[in-house]
């Protein structure tokens, strides 16, 4: 039963594969950029041996526990991600739960991110590689560890089970997950504070990791190093009666989930809101704008592109201050995000797009209404962002030409947008779907167009762009001026060629867009 | 109860040469990679006519309601809905046509109510008639209590519903529906039965795809039959049914019953 659950795992790796050669490359080119790291990885902790004893704890206290809260952390983060061996679909079988566990367990380390942990871990075997008492505890620590990372998955996974079967669950959670994401520029500026702050901050974090189930079982090898025994052997007691106790609880989960069917509770609710579709004009642009709207406020997917944005803003004020002027380009960079997000819109809408096209809505109401819905909030989002920096950096009199290119990339790009998702679709995540998953194939695809979209975007704004270069140069106001006309008037114009050249390719081509937004299922 | 879908309205309808067919399909294939889906389908739907399509799984059903309803771009052929070309005037064409497609997505963020009128603002419909006709089809279709659901958290009968809702709001004079029935409980069936022959009588004209023969040769007054990508019989129920009933008549014309023992072990004694 073990051996099967191993080959049904193995075998559904293997069909995930086969579907498209484009995909075969992309997980070619993904698997040699993990194997760079893993070989950096293994190479660096094989350096590490000729290290003094208390360095190489330390770093490998650090390295282990980020490791063991990772395979904790993102099986909540990406609900649903990798759900081939979900508790819920073996209900139906008969499986002992003994063979079941031992089946699961193998079948999380069978994977990318198992087979990267495993070496990984092992790795630090040479680290030790001077002490070689301390190196068999290594080997054996490791392979607990690693044992443990799947085991605290699998309950983290199991234990959601019953709840990531609901819609709503799904839905906040794929926002909450965001939460952790936006914070870690903060926190990577507070750890890198510590850091530079302290000298030993570093290993008293470890001191303290080292007595936590996260980080016992990387410290054992150190004690032994050092000669403490007894020290060692409590440690590896923490991390072993951990995993015993993980796995208690996650066979008690595990036999809970398989009689409790995921529950979806639903409160009917009867009509009278329509929501935007009440407030934007009865035409087909101001309805596809007002469901469009309403799609940024409910679609978790369409959050996520703008994740970015507050991860910038953080970024650019550890980079600069405050009051550096990296923070003065924050409006541009969020007009030049906005604008590209709904670049994929199609391929967002799936295969409910048919509606679109069975009314029979005309390419320009439908890249219009797009378009309009982006331009109500990303127009008022990029003022401010534009306009508040300037502010608190009292350079006021740089505001026409920051102006001038923060709307000139914005029109620009929204009228790129409105031609690209005419034209380009691509795979991604199904509606309802984590905003995390990476949806099988054509990634390739996904980045050309990407690339090449924004490259073109930076080609079509050169204008305001060299107007902005030439301003901060020569300081003539005159420039900033000039900037404003010129990404207002031209922004304007390539947005309305955008809308008109993507409605008509979308007259063309609309069932061929269907058809290619049908793949992705 | 009186009919809560809007007559057909045939005086003011632009395009539509009068003394056409409903719906003509003419030779239409399409071939995806190396299957041919669809082998040359003609098909003939007179106008106020209830049509049958029947066939089995994999047979090309949907693929020829998407070829005729401008979802499906068609390798051959051509398909005009009372007279206007579907993939030469298609904005026309979808004008005259309710279409209720199979196995895809709806736009499932909105509320029910609000999916409903969104099909028909993208019509171009004014905001009063919208209102209006949504309520009543929110009515019949017995899904009031559930307007403000959305949609995404409906049941599967629910969803095939709402989807009808959106296909009717603008009181097309053809309407295609691909598998209304799927999933849908028998009341909510029988309901939406009523409404399309009302429909009919009021001199709309629908074509439904089915499994069910049972429900076809009750319900319909013309069928054709459909399998591996050609029409295999064709005309008014009792033409193609002969003496038989439409099951056995469709059994015979498609083959494939399993006579042999089969499955002996399965049998408890």
């Amino acid at each position: 039963m073990v051996a099967h659950l191993l080959r049904l795992k193995l075998l559904l790796l293997r069909n995930s594969l086969k579907r498209s050669t484009a995909q075969l490359v992309g997980v070619i080119l993904g698997g040699l950029y993990g194997l760079g790291i893993l070989g950096t990885v293994v190479v660096g902790l094989a350096f590490l041996g000729a290290a003094d004893p208390e360095l190489i704890r330390t770093v490998l206290v650090l390295g282990g526990s980020a490791v063991v809260l990772g395979w904790i952390l993102i099986p909540i983060a990406a609900a649903g991600i990798d759900m081939t061996l979900d508790p819920a679909r073996f209900v139906t079988f008969a499986i002992p739960q003994r063979q079941l566990l031992t089946g699961l367990v193998l079948g999380g380390l069978v994977g990318i991110p198992g087979i990267v942990t495993l070496i990984a871990a092992l790795a630090q075997v040479f680290s030790w590689i001077r002490y070689p008492a301390a190196a068999v505890t290594a080997l054996v620590c490791a392979l607990v560890a690693v044992l443990l990372c799947v085991v605290a998955s699998r309950l983290v996974t199991t234990a959601m089970s019953s709840m990531t079967g609901s819609r709503r669950f799904k839905d906040i959670n794929g926002i909450v997950a965001f939460i952790p994401l936006i914070f870690l520029g903060p926190i990577f500026a507070g750890v890198t504070a510590g850091f530079q702050g302290s000298p030993g901050f570093a290993a008293s974090l470890a001191d303290v990791l080292a007595w936590t189930p996260l980080g016992a079982l990387w410290a054992a090898p150190a004690d032994v190093a050092a000669g403490n025994a007894g020290t060692a052997a409590l440690r590896f007691l923490i991390g072993l009666g951990t995993l015993a106790l993980f796995v208690v609880l996650w066979s008690r989960s595990l036999s809970h989930a398989l009689v409790t069917p995921p529950y979806n509770a639903v409160t009917k609710r009867a009509g009278g809101n329509l929501g935007w579709l009440g407030r934007f004009p009865a035409t087909p642009a101001g309805a596809v704008a007002a469901r469009a709207l309403t799609y940024w406020q409910r679609d978790p997917r369409y959050f996520a592109s703008l994740v970015a944005v507050p991860f910038l803003a953080v970024l650019l004020v550890i980079s600069g201050g405050p009051q550096g002027g990296a923070v003065a380009f924050f409006g541009p960079i969020t007009a030049f995000l906005l604008a590209w997000s709904i670049s994929a819109d199609i391929s967002y809408d799936n295969t409910a797009f048919s509606l679109h096209l069975s009314t029979g809505v005309s390419g320009r109401d439908d890249r219009l209404g797009r378009a309009l819905a982006l331009l109500v909030f990303a127009l008022p989002t990029t003022l401010v962002f534009t306009v508040v920096p300037l502010l608190i950096a009292g350079r006021l009199e740089d505001l026409p030409v920051m102006l001038g290119l923060s709307l000139g990339l914005l029109l620009t790009g929204t009228g790129l947008s409105s031609l690209v998702s005419a034209r380009y679709t691509y795979n991604v995540p199904l509606p309802g779907e984590s905003a995390f998953k990476t949806p099988p194939g054509t990634n390739f695809m996904m980045f050309a167009v990407q690339i090449i979209g924004w490259i073109v975007m930076l080609l079509l704004a050169l204008p305001e762009i060299v107007l902005t270069i030439v301003y901060f140069v020569t300081g003539d106001a005159l420039y900033g001026w000039l900037g404003l006309l010129v990404g207002l008037v031209l922004g304007a114009v390539l947005l309305v060629v955008g809308i008109r050249t993507g409605g008509r390719w979308y007259d063309r081509r609309a069932p061929e867009l269907l058809l290619a937004v049908s793949a992705n299922r | 109860m009186s009919s809560p879908v809007p007559s057909p309205s045939v005086e003011n309808e632009p395009g539509g040469r009068a003394g056409s067919a409903a719906l003509s399909i003419r030779g239409l294939a399409k071939r995806f990679g190396e299957k041919i889906a669809v082998n040359g389908v003609d098909l003939e739907v007179p106008q106020g006519s209830f049509y049958g399509l029947v066939g089995p799984n994999g047979a090309g059903k949907t693929t020829t309601l998407s070829m005729a309803t401008g979802l499906l771009r068609p390798d051959f052929g051509q398909a005009l809905v009372h007279g206007v070309d579907v993939w030469a005037q298609p904005l026309e064409a979808k004008k005259l046509m309710g279409i209720l497609p199979d196995g895809v997505r709806l736009f499932d963020r909105l509320t029910g109510e609000q999916l409903v009128t969104y099909a028909g603002l993208l019509r171009g419909m004014d905001r009063e008639t919208v209102a209006e006709r949504t309520g009543d089809l929110l009515r019949a279709l017995d899904l009031v209590n559930d307007a403000g659901t959305l949609v995404v958290d409906y049941s599967a009968g629910m969803t095939k519903k709402i989807a009808l809702a959106s296909a009717l709001i603008h009181a097309p004079r053809l309407l295609v529906l691909d598998e209304p029935f799927e999933s849908v409980d028998p009341v909510s069936a029988a309901n939406i039965r009523d409404i399309l022959t009302g429909y009919v009588q009021s001199g709309g004209s629908v074509i439904v795809s089915s499994h069910v023969m049972d429900l076809v040769q009750r319900m319909c007054d013309h069928v054709a039959v459909i399998a591996a990508g050609t029409v295999l019989a064709a005309g008014t129920v009792d033409e193609v049914r002969g003496d038989a009933t439409l099951e056995d008549r469709f059994v015979e014309l498609v083959g494939g019953r399993n006579t042999s023992e089969g499955l002996s072990w399965l049998r408890t004694s």
